[in-house]
């Protein structure tokens, strides 16, 4: 009997993996030596704060071995049975076809003959693809490695993404106060220092960091937290739900109807402004256009005063609490938490989610966002962190195999065109289509205004789309609209590449199995993104480099993507083009080569270990987010991507006037005429909310907000443990469905009983879930949360069928949060629910 | 002598199910021999989490209360089993014998916390077993404990007065869950859900304020047990009493009428919106 311990790591947290005789047995935390910790220490009034000696997985992750071993695993190449490449493709039966097995040397055939048949006969954009949000950890294998290098290589039609956790910051808080290359994020250091020695009170405004943690950090904030409640921290939740964060908190819990809490940051403003209790000196020197904003609140433009009244008709918070809340937060030194990674919150995902997002900025402008105790937090990420070792984040170009210096050879994909994948279905459907935005504008403020059309000028339609995952059902806007997509000959080849069936598997043409991070080497730091978000491995506690090892053979049929990149590119003749000459592990070792850690440990030591842990220097020096500009200094953050820091122009934001603009500059330039996202934010009545026509038909909001129990469409669906996790998925006449909370008083009124089989729908879709009726949830607003892996038709292929895997995105609309600003709003959802008798 | 224990702080714990699914990954599928048999993949929670909502809208409490075995002294299942098919270690851990416990179902009945499983496939019953194979390999504290990110869960050693879960239950305020059963369980807890009245207070000519300030007094058989008063919002709360009990609340403030309310806690009681008017 063998046993043997490997290191690895997942999205959610670092691990040791016991295998036993060939077969994994095992899946803990890091198994991390004690003398390996070098805790930091935040020191608080006569309080004392050190890292703990632990890592804090997210719970899923502990599921691991069972989604490895998944029946829901892709275990061979299939072909779906009434497609030939040859002769009938068949496509209007995608999503309701059977599949036959087929061999991989006949899988590769097929695609790589259709790839060489659909460029040579309709040019090289006619082929798109495009991956899912979040894939298996490791720089190597990542989506943006593999992938981006194969089809830059080939060329092809490359897919935008939306912003999607980010909308309304993206769109919106970047031209109030700059944050663009972190997506309109605010930077995290030293935040949790922060907080522990100056806050008084955190205002949590659609935030449920308990659940959205730090994305990829685990539970390591839960103990953040709980030090701020211990200490005495207040706690405000705004939010529909009396959310898992609420729950361990506790606090006072405001429920204003969605798509008005706009108007409720409005009212705090206007009590500031008459009460005299806003920050006038830092409005002063650290902003502009404050004077248009004033007589905005006040009514003096437009008739309207945005008084507690105002806001409590239309929100139902009532006029005390607006008060109160607003004197509260004057009087104390208090964070506004807007989401996990200090915005992110599913309010920016709304009608018009550009004006809060802009709000939760000037709001905090006003307390003079800065000053001890003072900033944007979502109590996730800002931990202290040696940020001195440098080592790619999977986003970062140099970390991933498409882009970075480690490689001897990058391709370019040549095809200027491009589709945007929230009307890519529409793309295909009905073209031409057009947006705005490079899709993640994160190198410049005025990639947003950049214009696009498909088909582009002297390009032509996608015929191929090869997906790799398969999330998007359970994840996008109104996604009844890629079943009609997948289902439409427009496309005349449909690949899906994933390591388990998920949503969009059964639309493919041919399925090829990939395998997990588990069964293949590779290299990558927990949390650490990089890119767009640097060092968000500050949302652990203690940092960790790991060595993520080939702990067994790829099971059944499955490949790694870089190994099926690799045999396709074999086929196209262009192995060396595509591997650079490098293994997975030689890949790995590359970009270990490049970072700063060699200089602390030696690859041996690395490969023999399997971990390698920052260690925080013993004079390390906490520099605050957003201190140095409240203090007029320059900035003297490690926020690498900063395009002004270390510049003459240090001391500014990444705004156009380097201050925080409650009028935009940038709007004022590019969009003055836009009443949808103003240079000046406004309240705005959303195009899909309680005031709408729509509502007499749909009286109920959707609350889907990012889930607790799963990550992404990871976990759901193949790890058959979270089943059994109330929260996750309730099982009922042996079937999982997804949870639906519903107050006690809607349930009543349409004789729903708990554990009821039930129906939410609209004009768009129809989803099944059971009831679960709780005090949790305020009356008008239903809560059930997006990114159900499992897409279950009841009649395959049909694109208005019921489904009942959960996918509650069926439900929700395609128009964007703005006419200019394209973000998808999936939380301005009108629907109906009602008892399901089959 | 060592006696191993669990100190469980439930105000800790955020319901992220770390300890039972940490426990799942090392029993699904997984023999022990001597130990424990493998765990099915589903029905089974060694180590479970009751969820407890308490009060109404809007004001709840909601709670996780982790549920391992209790590591009794005085064990019913070892009294129920026959053959010694259930036995206590010299560190206190209650062991069900995977062979010798074929079927007796009466072990899995005599539990009145109903933390012993019945597995028909293998004809067996089963438990938490504090991860006695891995303790006996080395660990230092079950899965559940390794994996929880609040230290919600402490194990240790309670005849060792310098461990630290024995400087923490000298400190805190730890109780058994049911005493009544009087089963001297080595698993205590601190928190644990029990009966609330909140309320919130509205002063009738002062409508668009909260109410601060106002004197909340709590009796119980005639006694002032507790005294608070409304915080910046106008709300109140009394929590930690006791289950189906007779209470009287009064809520004044000067110049207003004072106003008396009479309460059972037969479940969590929450008087809602109390109106003062003024006493002219």
């Amino acid at each position: 009997m063998t046993e043997k311990d490997f290191t690895s790591c997942t999205n959610c947290g670092p691990v040791t993996v016991t295998v036993k005789d060939g077969k994994v047995v095992r899946v803990r935390p890091l198994a991390v030596a004690e003398e390996d910790y070098s805790p930091w220490t935040i020191k608080a009034g006569e309080n004392s704060y050190s890292a703990p000696k632990k890592i804090a997985l997210s719970p899923f992750v502990h599921g691991e071995r069972q989604r490895l071993y998944s029946e829901e695993r892709i275990k061979y190449p299939m072909k779906r049975v009434d497609f030939d490449p040859k002769g009938e493709r068949n496509p209007q039966n995608r999503g309701k076809s059977g599949y036959e097995r087929i061999s991989w040397e006949e899988a590769l055939d097929i695609v790589s003959g259709e790839i060489t048949r659909i460029q040579d006969k309709y040019g090289q954009e006619a082929v798109t693809g495009m991956t899912s949000s979040h894939h298996n950890w490791g720089n190597v294998g990542y989506k943006m490695g593999p992938f981006s290098r194969f089809f830059n290589m080939i060329g092809y039609t490359q897919v935008l993404d939306n912003p999607d956790s980010w909308e309304g910051w993206h769109w919106g808080a970047t031209h109030t106060y700059g944050f663009f290359w972190r997506l309109g994020m605010p930077e995290p250091y030293d935040t949790l220092t922060d907080a522990l020695q100056n806050t008084e009170m955190i205002v949590f405004w659609s935030n449920d960091p308990d659940s959205t943690r730090g994305t990829y950090t685990g539970q390591e904030s839960s103990i953040w937290r709980y030090w701020l409640k211990q200490k005495g921290v207040e706690m405000v939740f705004i939010d529909p739900f009396f959310n898992y964060t609420a729950a361990a908190m506790g606090g006072k819990w405001i429920t204003p109807t969605m798509g008005t809490d706009t108007a409720l940051a409005m009212a705090i403003a206007y009590v500031w402004i008459t009460e005299d209790t806003y920050d006038k000196s830092y409005i002063e020197t650290n902003t502009i256009g404050f004077e248009p904003f004033k007589k905005y609140v006040l009514g003096e433009d437009d008739g309207q005063p945005k008084t507690p009244e105002w806001a409590s008709a239309e929100s139902t918070v009532p006029v005390k609490v607006i008060k109160t809340l607003a004197r509260q937060w004057a009087s104390k030194r208090t964070i506004l938490s807007g989401g996990s990674r200090g915005g992110e919150g599913g309010a920016c995902r709304t009608a018009f989610g550009t004006e809060w997002a802009r709000m939760m900025v000037l709001l905090q402008a006003m307390q003079g966002l800065g000053k001890p105790g003072v900033s944007i937090w979502g109590t996730t990420m800002g931990a202290p962190s040696n940020t001195d070792i440098w080592f790619p984040g999977y986003a970062d170009l140099d970390g991933r195999m498409a882009t970075t210096k480690a490689a001897d050879h990058l391709p370019q994909n040549p095809v200027k065109q491009r589709l945007y994948r929230l009307t890519l279905p529409d793309a295909v459907l009905d073209p031409p289509v057009s947006w705005y935005g490079e899709g993640f504008c994160g190198n410049a403020l005025e990639q947003q205004y950049t214009h696009f059309t498909y088909p582009m000028e002297g390009y032509g339609e996608v015929k191929m789309f090869y997906r790799y995952g398969g999330s998007f059902l359970g994840t996008m806007v109104d996604t009844n609209k890629w079943v009609r997509m997948y289902t439409s000959d427009k496309l005349e080849f449909v690949v899906n590449q994933d390591c388990w069936y998920q949503g969009e598997t059964r639309f493919a043409d041919i399925i090829l199995p990939a395998c997990t991070q588990l069964e293949r080497d590779d290299i990558g730091e927990w949390g650490a993104a990089g890119g767009y978000t640097v060092h968000a491995s500050s949302g652990c506690s203690n940092r960790v480099l790991i060595r993520q090892k080939k702990c067994i053979e790829p099971l059944w049929d499955s490949k790694s993507d870089y190994g099926i990149f690799t045999l396709l590119a074999e086929k196209l003749g262009r192995k060396e083009e595509y591997t650079d000459g490098k293994s997975e592990l030689d890949w790995a070792r590359a970009f270990f080569d490049i970072s700063d850690v060699p200089k602390y440990m030696s690859w041996e030591e690395f490969e023999e270990k399997g971990y390698f842990m920052f260690p925080i220097p013993d004079d390390y020096k906490p520099t605050p987010s957003l201190r140095w500009f409240y203090e007029q200094r320059e900035c003297d953050t490690p926020d690498l991507n900063n395009p002004k820091r270390l510049t003459e122009k240090g001391k500014e934001l990444g705004t156009l006037s380097g201050k925080i603009e409650f009028v935009s500059q940038s709007l004022t330039e590019n969009f003055p005429d836009d009443d949808e996202r103003p240079p000046m934010p406004r309240y705005i009545v959303s195009w899909e909310g309680h005031r709408s026509e729509l509502a007499e038909k749909y009286p109920l909001q959707l609350l889907s907000p990012h889930p607790r129990f799963s990550f992404h469409t990871h976990y759901d669906k193949h790890t058959a443990w979270l089943n059994e996790i109330p929260g996750h998925r309730i099982i009922k006449d042996g079937y999982a469905y997804w949870p639906v909370r519903i107050s006690p008083a809607d349930a009543t009124a349409r004789g729903i009983q708990n554990g009821d089989l039930v129906r939410m729908h609209n004009d768009r879709g129809q989803v099944l879930g059971v009831a679960k009726i709780t005090e949790r949830i305020r009356q008008g607003i239903i809560h059930s949360y997006v990114s159900s892996a499992k897409y279950d038709p009841l009649e395959p292929g049909k694109s208005n069928s019921v489904d009942r895997g959960g996918c509650v995105s069926l439900l929700t609309p395609s128009r964007m949060v703005s006419k200019n600003a394209p973000g998808m709003a999936p939380l301005s959802c009108l629907i109906e629910i009602s008892k399901w008798e089959g | 002598m060592t006696t191993y224990g669990m100190l469980i702080d439930v105000d800790r714990c955020t319901g992220c199910y770390n300890c039972l699914l940490s426990c799942k990954d090392e029993f699904c599928g997984n023999d022990y021999e001597n130990y424990s048999a493998a765990q099915p993949e589903f029905g089974q929670f060694w180590m479970n989490i009751k969820e407890v909502e308490r009060g109404t809208y809007p004001k709840l409490k909601v709670d996780y209360i982790p549920i391992p075995c209790m590591q009794c002294q005085n064990a019913p299942c070892i009294k129920a089993a026959v053959n010694g098919a259930v036995y206590k270690r010299d560190d206190g851990i209650v062991m069900i014998d995977p062979i010798k416990a074929k079927g007796q179902r009466e072990i899995a009945m005599a539990c009145p916390y109903r933390v012993i499983y019945w597995n028909a496939e293998l004809d067996v019953p089963q438990k938490c077993t504090f991860c006695a194979h891995g303790l006996d390999s080395g660990w230092k504290a079950p899965r559940c404990v390794e994996a929880c990110p609040t230290d919600a869960i402490v194990f240790g050693d309670l005849d060792d007065s310098g461990s630290a879960i024995s400087k923490l239950k000298a400190a805190g305020n730890y109780k058994r869950l049911h005493p009544e059963f009087a089963l001297n369980s080595n698993v205590l807890y601190k928190d644990l859900p029990k009966r609330l009245i909140a309320g919130e207070v509205v002063l009738s000519d002062k409508k668009d304020e909260c109410a601060q300030d106002v004197n909340i007094t709590l009796k119980q058989d005639g006694n002032v047990i507790s005294t608070t008063m409304t915080n910046v919002y106008g709300d109140f709360e009394f929590d930690g009493l006791d289950q189906d009990a007779a209470y009287a609340v009064t809520i004044e403030m000067d110049g207003y009428v004072a106003v008396h309310e009479t309460i059972r806690t037969k479940i969590d009681v929450n008087l809602g919106e109390i109106e003062l008017a003024p006493d002219n």
